[in-house]
């Protein structure tokens, strides 16, 4: 093999990146949708001790019951939010009925087989879920998309907006939306672990035979932190899909949900004010690849995505084995020990 | 004292006999399914194409069995849910794709260097991930999260090198043998019969040999063996040499009977653990005859519904098997 003297050049950083506020708003839109998505989680690993590895299930659940009620059913908009929810709440309590009887590695097996037989389901149910080819506007309707009410309330925000700043990005709305929801979930549910609700979910997370002697209905409590990790996943799964403007199956791979894990032990495991600042950085340093001016060759596209792949197992690995409770999170309460 | 419970109780209802027998033999219960299944698809679509779908399954269930081996081992042995077995697979296959297409060598020569280097993999991750953080006393979640880092790397490692691009490995994909009317690709013929006979082989060494009862020793209990005096540390890394060495076979076969890209051995690792909870965690001999029927489960399944579903059997016999009996079917019978 010769080197290329090209290759061998002292790789340059590129500030164009650094300065378009455009690639900022995407990195923000990103980084809170998996923060949304984490904040779920966090519940579930976090404060229940259930190792749920089907996030990317609930996303899908709650972007494709959306787009399906808007599409084929008819319905508007905004009243297929708060039924995509309830649908995917269902989904989520339906799944944990049977696997939160099971022991926690065999329920991170269950749930992660769940979400690939969700994923196959959209990739094979075409007449439904528009299969491979996504899922944008209605057949006979090709003016009716699901992103439609969105794109009016975005365009009416940027109305706002642009008393203040001239010509912004169309991507500001998103974010807006994405982080005051990121703001609101991370107060309810500091709040809500503060209840003496939160404390039996630390209760079962500790010890549940303990908790069970104490009285306590833990099935029912598991499946309510399930419940809630479905509802923050479905809504995570909406802003992905107002982000992507066309589903794809292939947006709910498996992957998706480890990087909402990565997120997770980034910030810190129990602390849910730490997932907000795990996924900044998280997104910074996965997309921050494209400040590096890497020459193409060897750098394709495909080995850069090939070098987030490792970034994001390398950081797994090295951070269970070196600081396994994140930035944020407290050693002591992490009782995953045995 | 089995014979003479059954008399003592005073002429037991005949629902209750067989649900005691059930649950001493699980498996006797899944062979009477599978087999109401094939009588039920002979009457529906014919003897032949029956047979033909069950040979075709059977290439399928050799790779399922022999990745489940490894798997299951490591699971019994270590407790570790080694979510990165899937990729040793496709380590294996693109090992295999550098010795035979790239540098042109026959295949025969590209599975022994897919074998052995798979297994070196096995033991050098040993050595510097897992048995380290054993020392530290790492929980669950640290093992479940490392491992699927690992399986990203490994990912990003094949991409990296291999792109993402569909590759074959040299094989012949064009002709077939005809035996009693079936029809066989002489490709998927060697896949079958060199598992069938791996796999025989892998059930009696961990029968016969003294290094295979020492496995299932600490499969069992491992602070029972160490105390018994088995050197638990060198039984490991040969668990792993093992485990490395049947998913580098299994990742040749798989990338010869389809095709190989980084994501293949992940795709397959889902099927893997149906067969691994099916057969019983650490449960070898289980998980050998689980690998087999859920390969031709799978390509039964075809007769009846549209091939594009045919993953999802692995996937529903992994979630049944996990919810209605999570100790497994076709191992011994056993309480978690």
């Amino acid at each position: 093999m010769t080197l290329d003297p090209a290759t061998l050049m002292p790789v340059g950083v590129s500030f164009e990146a650094i300065t378009d506020i455009d690639f900022w708003i995407s990195v923000g839109v990103l980084a809170g949708i998996y923060a949304i998505v984490a904040l779920g989680l966090q519940v579930n690993t976090g404060f229940t001790g259930i190792v749920n590895f089907g996030a990317a299930a609930f996303m899908a659940v709650g972007a494709y019951s959306m787009a399906i009620l808007v599409l084929e059913v008819g319905i508007s908009f905004w009243l297929s939010l708060p039924l995509a929810m309830l649908i995917t709440m269902l989904f989520g309590a339906l799944v944990g009925l049977p696997s939160l009887r099971l022991r926690a590695d065999y329920f991170a097996i269950a749930t992660i087989a769940m979400a690939e037989m969700v994923r196959l389901f959209a990739q094979n149910a075409r007449g439904l879920t528009g299969g491979n080819q996504g899922l944008f506007c209605a057949d006979d309707d090709p003016s009716n998309c699901y992103a439609n009410s969105w794109r009016d309330v975005s365009d009416s925000i940027n109305g706002f907006v642009e008393n203040f700043w001239s010509d912004p990005s169309s991507l500001f709305p998103l974010l807006l939306v994405i982080w005051v929801t990121v703001g609101i979930a991370t107060i309810a549910l500091v709040y809500l672990q503060k209840t003496p609700w939160g404390r039996v979910l630390r209760a079962i997370r500790e010890d549940e035979d303990a908790a069970r002697a104490l009285g306590k209905n833990t099935l029912l409590f598991k499946l309510q932190s399930l419940a809630i990790s479905a509802l923050l996943g479905a809504i995570g799964g909406f802003f992905l899909a107002l982000n992507l403007a066309t589903l794809h199956p292939i947006d709910f791979e498996p992957l998706i949900t480890f990087f909402a894990f990565s997120v997770l032990v980034l910030g810190g495991l129990a602390n849910y004010k730490g997932v907000a600042v795990g996924a900044v950085l998280f997104w910074f340093v996965i997309e921050g690849t494209r400040f590096i001016d890497l020459p193409d060759p060897p750098f394709t596209e495909t080995r850069i995505a090939a070098l987030r792949l490792a970034i994001t197992g390398l950081l797994l690995i090295g951070l269970m084995a070196f600081r396994p409770q994140g930035l944020f999170g407290n050693r002591q309460e992490m009782v995953l020990g045995e | 004292m089995e014979a003479g419970q059954v008399t003592e109780r005073a002429a037991p209802a005949v629902g209750e006999q067989v649900g005691e027998r059930l649950r001493r033999k699980p498996w006797l219960g899944a062979v009477g399914v599978i087999a109401l299944i094939f009588i039920a698809l002979v009457i529906g679509e014919g003897l032949h194409d029956v047979a033909q779908t069950g040979l075709n399954g059977l290439s399928l269930g050799a790779i399922y069995a022999l990745g489940a081996v490894g798997l299951t081992l490591v699971y019994g042995i270590l407790k570790l849910v080694n979510f990165a077995h899937g990729d040793f697979l496709t380590f294996g296959a693109y090992m295999a794709y550098l010795v035979n297409v790239t540098w042109g060598a026959p295949l025969v020569v590209a599975i022994f260097w897919a074998m052995l280097m798979t297994a070196v993999l096995g033991i050098a991750l040993e050595r510097v991930l897992w048995a380290p953080m054993r020392a530290k006393h790492a929980g669950l979640l640290q093992f479940l999260l490392m491992a699927i880092g690992l399986a990203f790397l490994l990912r990003a490692v094949f991409q990296w090198f291999w792109g993402t691009e569909i590759r074959s490995l040299d094989v012949n994909t064009t002709s077939s043998v005809e035996i009693l009317g079936l029809r066989i690709g002489q490709t998927e013929l060697i896949v079958v019969i060199v598992g069938i006979t791996v796999l025989v082989a892998v059930g009696l060494g961990l029968r016969m040999t003294l290094l295979g009862k020492r496995m299932r020793a600490l499969s069992d209990d491992l602070e029972l063996a160490e105390t018994a005096g088995i050197d638990t540390r060198r039984v490991i890394l040969w668990t792993w040499e093992f485990a490395g060495g049947l998913a580098g076979l299994a990742g040749v076969m798989a990338a010869s009977v389809t095709s190989l890209y980084p994501e293949m051995g992940f795709e397959l690792l889902l099927p893997i653990f149906a067969a691994v909870v099916l057969g019983g965690i650490g449960d070898a001999f289980g998980a050998l005859t689980a690998g087999i029927v859920i390969g031709v489960m799978t390509e039964w399944s075809t007769l009846i519904i549209d091939a594009r579903w045919k993953t999802a059997v692995g996937f529903l016999v992994l979630l049944t098997a996990l919810i209605v009996r999570p100790q497994g079917i076709f191992g011994k019978a056993k309480a978690i």
